[in-house]
């Protein structure tokens, strides 16, 4: 014991760290540690474990009962056509979902960044509320204006269009979840390439200006390179968003019809309510993995040009 | 994260552009600005007039955009529909549990990871950021077994407990304290203050602006969850009011009364939309500051 304390190496830290202080870090650290180890770490691991195990809802109380079947679930889980369907279905909510939400974001950011004072801050009021708006409220109001005979339909009706049954045909009840999802995203991707907006430095512009560069100029050669980092930042976000989207399409649709809205997500709560809990685990477990894989590639993408 | 620092100087730096790059479609930018801001509020406006019509006048002509006669009846029969009082109430309580966890959790773990130097900080603070991007829809499954073996499935506790220390407050809080000069502490604890009348006496009196945001971001993300209450809530008497009203709309047998569900969704919408306009900034910065809701 002596040996090691003569031998100690003096750290590179401001203080020692003791065993004191260590017990005080984790002590402050404590009701963070508790909950995160119950709900986040265990769960995690024991999703993956899950996922390899022919566990149902019954099982629960009978802990034993449970089988070790490998790989089973993942393969059931790629055979099965519905769970194609709704990683195809995932794919749309984020290959449609991501640009619409961005752009929308992006126009409006510049929009209110470009030298505008009045009424600013009421835009951005406007443009941000439906971020803070509860989405069960939302869906009922998008189930009130978008049935057959709503607002949408007879405004539609007003100008001589004959409106469809949105909620009902499975063609066009994909865009009507999409527009809920896009509603309640847009703004966050306002405030975020807002900030971005706001740290790219003025004298860049003034520089532009003397060389006669006019604005779609700046734009294309100066803010939307600047922007780079934010528009990562962004899209990451929102990808990670639309791809565990949950909340549309279980409200709206639940799914249908005929599983044209469900997603990998609603796939993994379905199975759950099923009581299969092995299959469900497999599925989110797939989730997990393209999330991480989506974020990596992201990454490299948009990682700045050298 | 450094969009906080950015949002900061927001209103500042806009005035300097403003003087400098006057656009010359200045009503065209206005005009598309108005039409994009309409179009965003038209949810509500649906809402606020529909919740206002009476049963009859939706039967009779579903998709009018103005209430004939005003009528504040659909309120008076939500609240006297069976368990929507419980689930008023019910959400209330899961959100002063999931903000009073996340002030006392939120402010002690991000003051550490700030300002205490100890073996592990490192790693705690690489939890914090792991659990930011865990996808709630990859282990709802497991969250529920733990729950079900904790004998909190159906119970308020159970809804609230995962959420009463969320990473995202732990980030908020750790960010402030990081802005916090370090003499300041240093020298009480020349003074020979222990760590926790250093925390309690000296940073938690100057965290404010950070317990501020932690509360609302946190009650946002309690009153609007939606995917965990669903599950874990089992029974009318721990249903929470999103999950209540949309298990009512659900059970809806013939047809729909968006009249009652309209006047819901006010009610469910109400004091997050409330709370936004007076202490917007919390708001944006919450978000800004982590891309999160």
């Amino acid at each position: 014991m002596t040996v090691t304390v003569l031998q100690k190496v003096p750290r590179r830290t401001r203080r020692p760290r003791g065993a004191r202080r260590t017990a005080v870090g984790w002590l402050f650290l404590a009701p963070f540690t508790v909950v995160f180890l119950v709900y986040t770490a265990v769960p995690t691991v024991a999703a993956l474990g899950f996922s390899l195990t022919d566990l149902r809802g019954a099982d629960l109380r009978h802990p034993f009962a449970v089988d070790f079947t490998g790989l089973d679930n993942y393969l059931r889980l790629f055979q099965d056509q519905s769970f194609l369907r709704d990683i195809l279905n995932t794919a749309v909510f984020v290959a449609v979902g991501v640009p619409l939400t961005m752009g929308i974001g992006l126009a409006l950011a510049l929009a209110l960044n470009s030298g505008i004072r009045r009424l600013r801050g009421v835009f951005r009021t406007v443009f941000f509320a439906p971020v803070v708006t509860n989405v069960v409220a939302v869906a009922l109001i998008w189930q009130y204006a978008f049935n057959a005979g709503g607002t949408v339909n007879k405004t539609l009706g007003a100008v001589g269009f004959a409106g469809p049954n949105w909620l009902d045909d499975p063609n066009l009840t994909m865009p009507v979840v999409i527009l809920l999802g896009v509603w309640r995203n847009f703004g966050i991707a306002m405030v975020l390439f807002l900030a971005g907006l706001q740290a790219i430095p003025q004298n860049v512009y003034e520089a532009a200006s003397l060389d006669g560069a006019d604005r779609w100029r700046q734009l294309r050669h100066i803010t939307l390179p600047l922007l780079r980092p934010t528009t990562l930042m962004v899209s990451v976000l929102l990808t990670v968003f639309y791809l565990q989207v949950f909340d549309e399409p279980y409200l709206l649709t639940n799914g249908g019809p005929l599983g044209s809205t469900e997603s990998v997500a609603l796939y993994t709560y379905h199975q759950f309510g099923a009581g299969e809990f092995g299959m469900s685990s497999a599925a989110s477990f797939v989730t997990l993995v393209l999330v991480m894989l989506v974020s990596a590639v992201q990454f490299r993408l948009l990682r700045p040009r050298t | 994260m450094t969009a906080l620092a950015a949002l900061e100087n927001a209103d500042m730096t806009t005035d300097r552009i403003a003087v400098r790059r006057r656009s010359v479609s200045r009503p065209l930018l206005y005009g598309a600005l108005v039409l994009c801001a309409l179009l965003t509020m038209l949810p509500f406006v649906w809402v606020i007039s529909g919740s206002l019509r009476s049963l009859d006048e939706i039967r009779s002509d579903p998709g009018a955009w103005v209430p004939q006669h005003l009528t504040f009846d659909n309120f008076a029969r939500l609240f006297t529909t069976e368990g929507f009082g419980r689930f008023l109430v019910n959400s209330v309580v899961v959100a002063v549990m999931v903000v009073a966890g996340n002030i006392v959790a939120a402010s002690a773990a991000g003051y550490a990871l700030a300002k205490l130097d100890f073996a592990g900080r490192r790693i705690a603070f690489a939890a914090v950021m792991g659990a930011m991007m865990m996808p709630l829809t990859s282990v709802f499954v497991t969250q529920f077994v733990i729950t079900v073996d904790l004998g909190l499935a159906d119970t308020l506790t159970g809804v609230a407990l995962p959420s009463v220390a969320l990473p995202l407050s732990v980030f908020i809080m750790r960010q402030y304290a990081m802005s916090i000069p370090d003499e300041l502490l240093e020298a009480a604890r020349i003074d020979g203050a222990g760590e926790f009348r250093i925390f309690f006496g000296i940073f938690l009196p100057l965290a404010g602006p950070a317990v501020a945001t932690i509360t609302i971001m946190s009650f946002l993300s309690s009153w609007n969850n939606f995917l965990w209450p669903l599950i874990v809530a089992q029974s009318m008497s721990s249903y929470t009011l999103p999950v209540g009203l949309a298990a009512t709309s659900q059970a809806a047998a013939h047809v729909t009364d968006y009249g009652l569900l309209l006047a819901g969704a006010i009610v469910v919408m109400l004091p997050v939309l409330v709370l936004f306009l007076f202490l917007q900034r919390y708001f944006v910065q919450g978000v800004a500051g982590t891309g999160m809701r």
